[in-house]
């Protein structure tokens, strides 16, 4: 396989960002924008090229005569050589789950570049200021995050992690002049940079003890005969087996260093992909334009600790416990945002808390695969369901972006019985509610179908909790779908500026993406990604006892909303005085946000930052001025020296040559 | 006599080519087509580091030994003949705008042709195997200097400089030749190789005032404290673009034949002998001539304290004395060239166009020429050594080069130079400061340099930005020094 469609993949982003960065200023809005666009293009043809490729084209490189799916370095390039062993590469990997990858960023990638040029203008057509920069972020955060799932070792991955971290910094403050704004992004960078922390030392603690940064030498093992290719081994590799097992492995604090490095890896994945408790910058970051929500804070940067996860899969196998942990802190987390996602006002907060909700069932789809459960049918599903929410939930939040866009507000409460008004939106949006209510036959139902049934192959518990977050799913949905486009008609709907559907640079990424949701269910996914490469049919085991009960619970879920909110009634009202303190925890996020402040604020503040400050005033600062004045007065001592006659000069020279010849030979003798 | 050995001295011989073309034209054009020259050469010698860089990359080169062992080449001698002969051509073009001005009419040959002469004898010393060559080619690297450095005839501080290089050049020599008929005297020849084998390992008094007095006339070169002293007279009175050439290429060849000699006629006595000369004159070097730096307020005389210290962390690479070093030393003359190259851009175009080359005079300067202000200040943090500009990568691969010895002396050494990185940060910062943050009135009005000054400060800004993150240098250099000669004289 030739290297210039990889390479292209990320140079055109690249350069994207370079060239509308430094240009963008002089060209005209509509310029820019539609640079931005094509170049996305272009990766995106590129992209499914090189997917179709990989998928399809049945090269020895890519697939072995047993069917099975191989892992291919297409190129990998020394960056950085500190000593012999310690070297830095930068790669283009190909795999299953990259392929994949690699069509999912370039799908949403380019409708939120196609969407955003409607978007980015007011209603009279107006571009906003600052439209090249947010073209020029755009293709920014394209290149980190297609660098980030291409990566062949782990410190790649690290590099283009804190680069899509970057962007997203970038792109929630672009409103920079909102105070919000710019604290959220603040709260976003610091909260992921802290979960980063522990990713980093889990990265050093691992490549200590296995002396690699490889991925491929860590989870696989290289194929005979072939360069570069390598098969993924459910059974670790003997090299690093070794290492971590037996008498001699390695312990810290009484649990296995393997344990450790996987869990604080684990811990950066958390932060990205915002599981309790550093789930807190996730909702703020909607402060970001919508098409930003849509790409980085839905579809792609978020499930970047989910693929984080998949990626060092074999790894985690090894480790039971690590396996637990992210089992129950995504049972966790699911079930706390859909909980919260009942009860925003906010229709961005409502995605934003469905969003983390939805990552959670992938966390713990992967928590609890095993070998023996269907054969890590858990992995397949988990990746299954990464793909197909990246579609709906970029429609739905792409639609939430139409409607702000028309309303002029982030709350349902100013919106109400839009569907007449904006037919396109009404219906997409619907199409994107059924499928991740799960309704049978769009995406999110098989998706979710699957995943659910691993976890009932792991335990009952985890299986019940699961159903009863995909209910709740299914309730705020259609809560946050009939508050929309139903309950009351309003009254300033007329004339001119009644609110109308959007232009088609808006309209048709709608309505790709929900054609894409009704039928993305139907992709023989299995047969693409499975966690050996083997392909796996789900078919064969799809279990309709689970499959009927779910759906049963997300109809009468969606029932209970049209009950609710289809019609203006009091029922709501009831309901919240019926239960108050369970509603007051619910809108306030459970507290979290000030259980944060006053650690931060109260403790971390008053009994490290002080004493650190006035160390850091007196002791430290005070060292380096003795050391300025230090270093200023010998200067001054030192002047004479060069005293400009050259008698001198020779004199020193001389002296200088023999006193070092003469104190090595006292030293000798 | 094989004459094919000539082909292996092919770096040389084109150079020499270069040399008589230049010196046709000179001699031969009619006065009208004079005001080419300048172009002309840079043109020569841009093709001639072309050519050299794609010989260096495509073929490889193994060792070659001609005329009985008095010359080698080889891989990583090809290739550091390449990075001097990018700095040339940087400081040629730099140089065309000061080469063309009134007052070099009828001079501007001679400047050519005496730098082509010194960049010659620089190829000598590099390649040489056998002292005669050397001294042949430090004299050659070394006499013609003075000349150019005395180039401004009319101003009296241009001859002030040259008088004193000339004395403390013609002592130092007297100095460097003591040391070699020491060495002639223990071990009878003055081959390298017969040299390393007559006194492996085996120290004397007379041998040991042989190191240091060899250390002290090719420390006077490289400015090492305290063979230093003549640096920063000189740098202030000569041209701006001879003083760039002075500090840049002179220095980094030397450097690097340096540590050929150390190596090659002095290696089995590193730990014995020359290792601890080496340590103290680092620290000297790098602590002087930043507390010297810290109180100028002439920007040439300031970047010639600037250039010592940076000598000093040049030699790191030597100290080091394994490959990594080797290959660490190299990128960090290479980055060097650039980052210095820069800066001095700035002030041969400042002074091409108003004269002033005090820092006071800077002041504001990003008020009125925002670009060449933005140049100087990546120049000032490329060599200051701040990430993400080469220089950061240059000194951290030298240090890691120094580090890999591993005893506690190195770490010290590398912990002082450290140190001594932050009182640096100081002295280049404030000529940051002095350009973006005073208030006071500018003096430099705003000006529009000349085509080939802002060629030229394209060419070090580029290497500033990308060498560093370009990684195939450096480990291109790593894999060369891996299989140069140098491997079998180190300890490991």
């Amino acid at each position: 396989m030739s290297i210039t469609i990889p390479i292209l993949i990320l140079a055109i982003p690249l350069f994207m960002f370079i060239f509308l960065g430094l240009c963008g200023k002089k060209m005209s809005h509509l310029l820019a924008g539609t640079l931005g666009t094509l170049g996305m293009g272009t990766v995106l043809v590129l992209a499914y090229s090189t997917a179709f490729n990989y998928f399809f084209s049945g090269d020895p490189l890519f697939i072995n005569e047993a069917g099975e799916r191989l892992q291919y370095i297409v190129f990998n390039q020394t960056w950085l050589q500190f000593t012999e062993n310690l070297t830095i590469s930068l790669g283009f990997f190909l795999d299953p789950i990259s392929a994949m990858m690699l069509v999912v960023i370039t799908t949403i990638s380019f409708m939120v570049h196609l969407y955003s040029l409607g978007y980015m203008r007011d209603h009279h057509g107006v571009f906003e200021k600052g439209f090249q920069r947010f073209y020029a972020f755009l293709s920014l955060f394209s290149f980190s995050m297609l660098g980030l799932v291409v990566a062949t070792n782990i410190f790649q991955m690290y590099i283009f992690w804190e680069l899509v971290g970057a962007s997203s910094y970038l792109l929630i403050g672009f409103y920079y002049t909102k105070p919000s704004a710019v604290s959220a992004s603040k709260k976003a960078f610091i909260v992921t940079r802290f979960a980063d922390l522990g990713f980093l030392i889990g990265i050093l603690v691992l490549s200590y003890y296995t002396g690699t940064f490889n991925f491929t030498d860590l989870t696989s093992v290289p194929v005979a005969g072939l360069e570069n290719v390598y098969q993924v081994s459910l059974s670790t590799p003997e090299s690093v087996l070794s290492i971590f097992q037996g008498s001699a492995a390695p312990m810290f604090m009484g649990a296995s260093v393997l344990t450790w490095a996987l869990v604080l890896i684990f811990m950066g994945g958390m932060g990205k992909s915002a599981m309790m408790p550093l789930h807190i910058w996730l909702p703020d970051a909607m402060e970001g334009p919508t098409p930003v929500s849509a790409l980085i804070h839905a579809a792609t940067m978020v499930v970047a600790g989910v693929y984080l996860v998949a990626r060092l899969f074999p790894l985690y196998l090894m480790e039971n416990s690590a396996l637990v942990i992210i089992t129950v802190v995504g049972a966790l987390t699911a079930f706390y945002a859909a909980m919260v996602a009942c009860a925003q006002i906010d229709i961005k907060r409502v995605l934003a808390f469905s969003t983390i909700s939805q990552i959670a069932f992938m966390m713990v789809s992967l928590g609890v695969a095993r070998p023996e459960y269907h054969e890590g049918l858990g992995y397949m599903a988990s990746m299954f369901h990464l793909f197909t929410h990246a579609m709906f939930k970029a429609l739905l939040f792409l639609g939430a972006g139409a409607l702000i866009h028309a309303i002029g507000s982030n709350d349902y409460t100013a919106m109400h019985g839009l569907r007449k008004y904006m037919p396109i939106t009404h219906w997409t949006f619907l199409i994107g509610c059924l499928a991740i209510a799960g309704i049978i036959p769009f995406s999110g139902f098989f998706s979710k179908d699957e995943i659910l049934s691993a976890c009932g192959n792991y335990s009952t518990l985890v299986y019940i909790w699961m159903s009863l977050v995909a209910f709740l799913t299914a309730f705020y949905m259609f809560r946050l779908y009939y508050l929309i486009f139903w309950w009351k008609e309003h009254k300033v709907h007329e004339g001119h500026h009644a609110p109308h559907d959007q232009p088609w640079t808006m309209s048709l990424p709608l309505i790709i993406l929900a054609a894409v949701s009704v039928v993305a269910g139907f992709i023989p996914f299995g047969k693409l990604v499975s966690w050996n490469g083997e392909p796996y049919d789900f078919m064969a085991h799809f279990d309709w006892g689970v499959a009927s009960i779910s759906l049963i619970l997300a109809v009468v879920a969606i029932a209970l909303a049209t009950v609710m909110y289809r019609k203006e009634n009091p029922l709501p009202d009831k309901m919240q005085a019926a239960l108050p303190a369970l509603w007051k925890w619910c809108h306030h996020r459970f507290y979290w946000d000030e259980l944060y402040m006053f650690i931060t604020h109260k403790i971390i503040f008053n009994c490290i930052c002080r004493p650190l400050a006035w160390f850091d005033r007196h002791i430290i600062d005070g060292t380096m001025d003795s050391f300025a004045i230090l270093t200023n007065k010998a200067s001054e001592a030192i002047r004479p020296l060069q005293s400009g006659q050259v008698q001198m000069y020779v004199w020193i020279y001389a002296i200088g040559a023999i006193l070092l010849g003469g104190i090595t030979i006292l030293c000798l003798i | 006599m094989d004459y094919s050995q000539f082909l292996i001295m092919k770096q040389e011989i084109a150079l020499l080519v270069v040399f008589l073309l230049v010196f046709l034209y000179d001699t031969f054009m009619p006065r009208s087509a004079q005001k080419g020259l300048p172009v002309c050469t840079s043109v020569l010698m841009l093709i001639l580091t072309v050519a050299g860089c794609l010989d260096c990359c495509l073929c490889s080169t193994d060792n070659q030994v001609a005329f009985g062992g008095m010359y080698e080449t080889s891989a990583i001698i090809s290739a550091i003949k390449n990075i001097l002969n990018i700095g040339v051509v940087i400081v040629l073009i730099q140089s065309i705008k000061w080469a063309n001005g009134e007052f070099m009419i009828m001079r501007r040959g001679e400047f050519y042709e005496l730098l082509l002469v010194t960049l010659f004898g620089m190829y000598l010393m590099i390649s040489a195997r056998h002292f005669l060559v050397f001294v042949i080619g430090l004299e050659c690297a070394s006499l013609p200097l003075a000349a150019m450095v005395a180039f401004d005839k009319n101003r009296y501080e241009s001859h002030e400089a040259a008088v004193k290089y000339i004395l403390t050049a013609v002592f130092s020599s007297a100095i460097f030749m003591m040391g070699l008929s020491f060495v002639y005297g223990v071990a009878g020849s003055l081959y390298f190789a017969n040299i390393y084998t007559a006194i492996y390992a085996s120290p004397s008094i007379m041998l040991v005032m042989a190191v240091a007095f060899v250390i002290a006339g090719i420390g006077f070169k490289l400015s090492l404290v305290p063979f230093h002293l003549w640096t920063a007279d000189v740098y202030q009175g000569a041209p701006t673009s001879v003083t760039s050439y002075l500090s840049v290429i002179s220095k980094g060849a030397t450097a690097f034949a340096f540590l050929v000699v150390m190596a090659q006629v002095f290696g089995s006595l590193y730990t014995i002998v020359w290792e601890w000369m080496l340590y103290a004159l680092i620290i000297l070097t790098i602590t002087i001539g930043n507390l010297f730096a810290i109180r100028q307020r002439n920007m040439k005389r300031f970047l010639a304290f600037s250039s010592i210290s940076q000598a000093g962390y040049i030699m790191l690479g030597v100290i080091a004395y394994n490959t990594l070093g080797v290959a660490a030393m190299m990128f960090y003359i290479l980055v060097y060239i650039f980052s210095n190259l820069g800066a001095f851009g700035v002030i041969g175009a400042i002074e091409n166009a108003c004269g002033k080359v005090s820092m006071d005079d800077y002041r504001g300067l990003y008020k009125t020429n925002p670009r060449l202000a933005f140049t100087m200040m990546l120049a000032m943090f490329s060599l200051a050594g701040i990430p993400p500009f080469a220089g950061f990568f240059s000194k951290f691969f030298i240090f890691t080069g120094a580090l890999q010895g591993g005893s506690i002396a190195i770490y010290v050494l590398v912990l002082i130079a450290l140190i001594n990185t932050i009182v640096s940060l100081y002295y280049y910062l404030l000529v940051v400061k002095a350009m973006f943050i005073s208030e006071e009135e500018c003096v430099i009005l705003p000006f529009k340099s000349a085509c080939s000054e802002r060629l030229g400060m394209w060419i070090a800004l580029f290497g500033i930005i990308f060498l560093g993150l370009l990684s195939p240098v450096y480990s291109t250099l790593i894999d060369m020094a891996s299989v140069s000669q140098f491997g079998m004289y180190f300890l490991n």
